[in-house]
């Protein structure tokens, strides 16, 4: 089959971060791909994929802001009229570098927060860092660029929606995106920890919805499916290896950004011999799971199989070690069983990034 | 409804040589325009006004002001609804 056409590249440019989420969705073993490319490689891959179709960015990881190179790699973005998103946690950014990045094209931050608070940085992220996420917020606003403010929600700050409403309110944010967890990396090993109450869930359900209809035409207010407790599963990514492209530090493509942790597949590297063009088209990871011939039953004959997509590879091969079986969060699924036993929080005991 | 209707700061008018047509992104997001509504866009830089905006469009194209006039005002209203025009 011809390949779809990507809009979306995710730069994942750095697996170092100064946080230690516990709800982080890098793979556990992402220092398997921590090995960082070489500057020039990031502008020869701006360069195929901005030629193969993609007109936006994500610089993210890990912190983007650990390369010292970003500003030449948002300036080509830039050139290249690509539509460029600082995904961030906003630690360390001073307002000249910030300053730096605008004038070179950048156009949107999307800066993490980890509750409403500072302990709430303390608790989930392992870094008293909430003061200097304000400070960047502020920055972003007086430089007069669209702010994003992201919260992973899961138990530990799920009640606070209404808080968190609140302060990207107080920050002037253009977006709110309420990104209930999903389960991969820490997460995955956290789940126990991190999976909210069914009640909790719709009280944070509720009230994002209050503030949607509130808030219209001021700031959109996201709220992301909880695909565990949904009937159906989540349109993982729009399906896999068709909208978004991934790079990750050490320049493997992927289609997002678990899906290392599918070791049935090998995901190849790009590099001046073996474009990420060539890589998106012909190898066989990309391919594996697009279009419907990989699809079992009940997906094949599903009318939603061009909503969803069969949902999430990563989720499938992670919780029945099968990466081709139905999303086990679709109630279709002949293994539901394993995502309704998972519902149960059990006492928090967290296993934090970078500590292990 | 914008007077004066100009893109927003957050959004940007892009060719898309691939597909050759006009698509705004912004953040995290992006809507392709079919070829009229790109002209209205074009012309949406905050120095003319809804019925300017008409009449040059229905000047170029021969349209009848009144249609032209009712698509730029069910466009203007879709895309403040985004708030991809301020």
């Amino acid at each position: 089959m011809s390949a779809p056409r990507p809009y979306t590249l995710i730069a994942e440019i750095s697996y170092r971060c100064p946080l230690h989420c516990v709800y982080c969705s890098n793979p556990t073993s992402y220092r398997d791909h921590a090995r960082e490319i070489e500057t020039a490689d990031w502008l020869r891959i701006l360069d195929e994929a901005a030629e193969l179709g993609v007109v936006q960015t994500h610089f993210t990881g890990g912190e983007p802001l650990a390369r010292a190179d970003l500003e030449a790699l948002v300036e080509r973005a830039h050139a290249l009229g690509l539509y460029t998103n600082l995904v961030t946690s906003g630690v360390p950014l001073e307002r000249a570098r910030l300053e730096r990045l605008a004038a070179r094209g950048l156009d949107h931050v999307q800066l993490s927060f980890q509750g409403p608070d500072a302990q709430s940085s303390i608790d989930f992220a392992a870094l008293d860092a909430f003061d200097r996420k304000l400070a960047v917020a502020g920055y972003v606003r007086e430089l007069d660029l669209p702010l994003t403010v992201n919260v992973v929600l899961h138990r530990g700050n799920i009640d606070a929606v209404a808080e968190i409403v609140a302060l990207a309110e107080r920050l002037g944010a253009d977006r709110l995106e309420l990104a209930n967890v999903q389960w991969h990396g820490f997460a995955f090993e956290n789940r126990a920890a991190l999976v909210p109450s069914i009640e909790s869930l719709e009280r944070a359900r509720e009230i994002a919805a209050a503030a949607q209809a509130r808030l219209r035409g001021r700031m959109d207010v996201l709220f992301v499916k909880p695909d565990w407790f949904s009937p159906t599963p989540r349109a993982c990514m729009d399906g896999w290896a068709r909208r978004f492209v991934q790079v990750l530090p050490d320049g493997t493509v992927v289609p997002c950004h678990a899906a290392t942790t599918i070791t049935s597949l090998s995901f190849e590297r790009a590099t001046s011999e073996r474009s990420l063009g060539d890589i998106w088209e012909t190898s066989p990871a990309m391919n594996a799971f697009r279009g419907d011939a990989w699809m079992p039953e009940p997906c094949r004959s599903c009318d939603r199989k061009e909503v969803d997509f069969g949902g999430c590879r990563c989720q499938a091969f992670a919780l029945l070690g099968d990466a081709a079986l139905t999303d086990p969060a679709c109630t279709k699924s002949p293994r539901h069983e394993v995502v309704v036993a998972s519902r149960a929080p059990e006492a928090r005991r967290f296993l934090f990034r970078g500590r292990s | 409804m914008s007077t004066h209707p100009k893109l927003a700061r957050r959004a940007r008018l892009r060719w898309d040589a691939r597909d050759e047509k006009w698509m705004i992104l912004y953040p995290e997001r992006g809507l392709v325009l079919n070829a009229s509504a790109a002209e209205i866009v074009k012309l949406c830089d905050g120095t003319r006004s809804l019925e300017q905006i008409a009449e040059t469009l229905a000047a170029s194209s021969g349209a009848p002001l009144e249609r032209v006039s009712g698509d730029v005002r069910a466009l203007v209203a879709r895309l403040e609804e985004k708030r991809l025009l301020e």
